[in-house]
């Protein structure tokens, strides 16, 4: 076998991933997602083994809800084929071992830095350098938008190649926002500590990455979530799927300069996230999410309380909706603005909501199911157009969607009890692999055990790590006027990305 | 037409009327209340995953606190987090609250210095930077001025350029690769103008304070007119905070 094959949230030794010579991982991750949209990489990454670099390879298969895992060992100082310059979904992997551990890949079609991180093989590269491409002509300017950008939001730099007001080429860089994620992971030991790093990955999908962090820590230590807390987690997530694509709905209409549906989809999110305050005392639900605990037990009075403010919030939001998409002036604005083709969606590895509004259905809580969605059946909402319309229309559609799914959870969970076993250690020289389908898409978390059951390595990946290229896809050939709203209808995460 | 008047009758009007004496739902945990009761005092101190509590006296630092609720679950008869959400300050030894003292938190108003509010009391212009901030805090600040909180209402707004700003408001931890952008963008704003650092990461770098990914020299430069804590920051917590400094 030259793989090894596990389920979402599955602990395996990492002696029964088979090490294969480099061309033989080449071939076979190559061979996996040539030709296959149903396969897609969640993770590749590398980490120091003695003087050599092993590598690891997560390929999720989401037709038969498996991952095949396969590895291999380099040198530093190998100059390998470019997974990349055959499959695009690689580039930026390839980048993030590149820039770790100095491996050059051959024939990749630009190995430039990904995030800047401070352990970066070489700190001569800083990020005032970055080299941007060029082109040379008369006819042609660019112009550079960032790191710091107009509204309230975080930084990253964007560099357009346009013809008059028509955007060419748009060039992403991102790292701005680096604060050494992974690495703080393995300094900080102490489970307290490393849950609050998780929390901090990305502020706006905290319930998303905190699940995924617990997964994978209660796997890793071969602890059994209670079904009360697997539901409650569940509840959780949906919430903050349907908070934050209500906000979304917002800042499209702002983007777009109607004002009363940026304010009332603006005002609508404040119960539902209120609602996560009188659960849990914080509104982003920031400490809701422990492993081995329910510390804040979901009761039947919060389960009163929640049906009482979906039920007010469900024919609101659907009377916003309905005059919104019947507005010719709004239409005209969302509407085959921001293309991106199946193909190109394809091609990039692109994840969840924005893989979706392109027709690819890429969803984990169908694919690989995890806490509550095994009993749920979720059918993913997917689009065909892959513009601004069919973005807003997908979280228009998720929304009462996530809706029916926690009135269905609510109705499951009537009896709570508090629930506190400490998760135990985690399994030495183990591999877990954790993914979880936040409001952006896709997040999977990957965590290596030492001999003495110590974190080796703990890798991030958050959905923008691949949807960023979907949006410089997006805004090709548009005006550069209608790049906030291509922007605003991905609304991807910079310190995702940058971790 | 007929639709969007049906809309605007069916939400009514949705502002809060005054800011300063709204009620926060649920379990909001704001400032907190240290009792004079004996505790473990070692277990308290080694509870915090951030280091904000020490011991002899009991103090908890609400500039290092990421407001997880961890130490009031486990020691409910010595701290007790209230739902006071008025916790902006402009002296940072302010933000440490002692055992026994149970005082609301004020601006000092011998510390504000009388430029701010001689030219800004009706009018605040800020320039929001992002530095390493994980967008929870962003949040909170764009939430600031929906139609609920408002803030606008009081001549205080967040403008694109820094050319135009009185001031900056920091968020995250300010990460080495933002260092620079933050000097430029400060050096923009024309004098007088204002530093508010907003949430937990930027008054004390938070979870971040020890990694070598982050560079806080620019907060050692310049006198800090305001700390926001809160991990995000709640949007009452910021309006009165900033109300107060101008008033």
């Amino acid at each position: 076998m030259k793989y090894t094959t596990i389920v979402n949230n599955q602990t395996i030794p990492v002696s029964q991933i088979p090490e294969i010579p480099y061309d033989a991982f080449f071939e076979l991750n190559a061979g996996f997602v040539t030709d296959a949209p149903e396969l897609h990489c969640v993770n590749y990454f590398g980490y120091p083994a003695g003087s050599k670099v092993k590598l690891i390879c997560c390929m999720a298969d989401d037709l038969h809800h498996v991952i095949h895992v396969s590895s291999c060992q380099v040198h530093p100082t190998d100059q390998l084929p470019s997974l990349a310059s055959q499959l695009f979904c690689f580039e930026k992997f390839e980048r993030e071992i590149h820039e770790n551990f100095g491996i050059q890949f051959t024939g990749h079609p630009w190995l430039k830095p990904l995030r800047y991180a401070h352990n970066r093989k070489d700190p001569g590269q800083t990020i005032a350098n970055y080299p941007f491409y060029s082109i040379h002509s008369e006819e042609l300017h660019e112009v550079g938008v960032g790191p710091i950008h107009a509204g309230v939001i975080e930084p990253g730099h964007f560099r357009f190649i346009c013809n008059g007001e028509q955007i060419l080429h748009l060039e992403i860089q991102l790292g701005y926002q680096h604060r050494g994620i992974e690495s703080l992971f393995l300094s900080k030991t102490r489970l307290s500590e490393r849950v609050q790093i998780a929390e901090s990955i990305a502020g706006d999908n905290v319930v998303a990455h905190t699940l995924a962090f617990a997964a994978a820590w209660e796997s890793l230590c071969g602890y059994k979530p209670s079904p009360m807390l697997e539901s409650a987690r569940t509840v959780a997530l949906e919430l903050e799927r349907i908070a934050i694509h209500t906000g979304d709905l917002s800042a499209a209409c702002a983007d777009i300069a109607y004002q009363i549906g940026s304010a009332v989809f603006g005002r609508l999110r404040t119960p539902v996230i209120n609602f996560m305050q009188e659960w849990c005392g914080n509104r982003l639900a920031k400490g809701l999410i422990r492993p081995g605990t329910d510390q804040y037990p979901f009761t039947p009075e919060l389960a009163q309380r929640l049906a009482e403010v979906l039920l007010r919030f469900e024919p609101e939001f659907i009377e916003m909706n309905t005059e919104l998409f019947k507005m010719p002036s709004a239409l005209s604005r969302f509407e085959r603005t921001g293309t991106v083709s199946l193909a190109n969606t394809t091609a990039i590895g692109s994840v969840g909501l924005a893989a979706r509004a392109s027709g690819l259905s890429r969803d984990i809580r169908s694919s690989h199911p995890y806490a509550g969605y095994h009993t749920l059946k979720h059918e993913p909402i997917v689009k065909r157009h892959g513009d601004v319309y069919s973005r807003l229309q997908v979280r228009k559609q998720e929304v009462p969607q996530s809706i029916g799914y926690v009135r269905e959870l609510l109705k499951s969970m009537e009896t709570s009890q508090t629930v506190a076993t400490p998760p135990g250690t985690p399994a030495p020289g183990s591999l877990v692999v954790s993914l979880v389908e936040g409001w952006r898409g896709e997040i999977c978390h990957c965590a290596v055990t030492d001999a003495g059951g110590e974190l080796l390595i703990y890798k991030v990946k958050d959905p923008s790590f691949h949807n960023w290229m979907a949006l410089a896809m997006a805004v090709r050939n548009n005006e550069i006027s209608d790049f906030p709203i291509c922007n605003k209808s991905f609304n991807l995460s910079y310190c995702g990305h940058d971790l | 037409m007929l639709g969007h008047i049906k809309i605007l009758y069916h939400e009514g009007k949705q502002f809060i009327p005054d800011v300063t004496t709204a009620r926060v739902p649920g379990i909001f945990r704001g400032r907190p209340v240290i009792s004079r009761t004996k505790a473990d005092e070692e277990a308290l101190v080694n509870i915090c995953p951030l280091g904000a509590i020490t011991a002899s006296p009991v103090q908890l630092d609400l500039g290092r606190c990421s407001f997880c609720g961890e130490c009031a679950r486990q020691f409910p008869e010595k701290i007790e987090f209230t739902t006071d959400y008025m916790i902006s300050v402009n002296d940072r030894e302010r933000l440490i609250i002692t055992e026994g003292v149970n005082e609301p938190l004020k601006i000092s108003p011998e510390k504000v210095r009388r430029e701010i509010p001689r030219l800004f009391r009706k009018s605040l212009k800020l320039r929001e930077v992002s530095a390493g901030g994980d967008n929870s805090c962003e949040w909170e600040l764009n939430a600031a001025n929906n139609v609920q909180f408002d803030m606008s209402r009081f001549g205080i707004e967040f403008v694109a350029s820094p050319r135009h700003a009185d001031g900056v408001v920091i968020t995250g931890p300010v990460t080495e690769n933002m260092a620079e952008a933050l000097q430029i963008c400060y050096d923009a704003i024309p004098d007088p103008k204002v530093i508010i650092l907003a949430g937990t990461d930027a008054i004390s770098g938070g979870i971040f304070r020890d990694t070598p990914a982050i560079n806080r020299d620019f907060l050692n430069r310049y006198k800090i007119d305001l700390y926001v804590p809160g991990n995000p920051i709640h949007p009452l917590t910021f309006i009165n905070g900033v109300l107060d400094l101008i008033k």
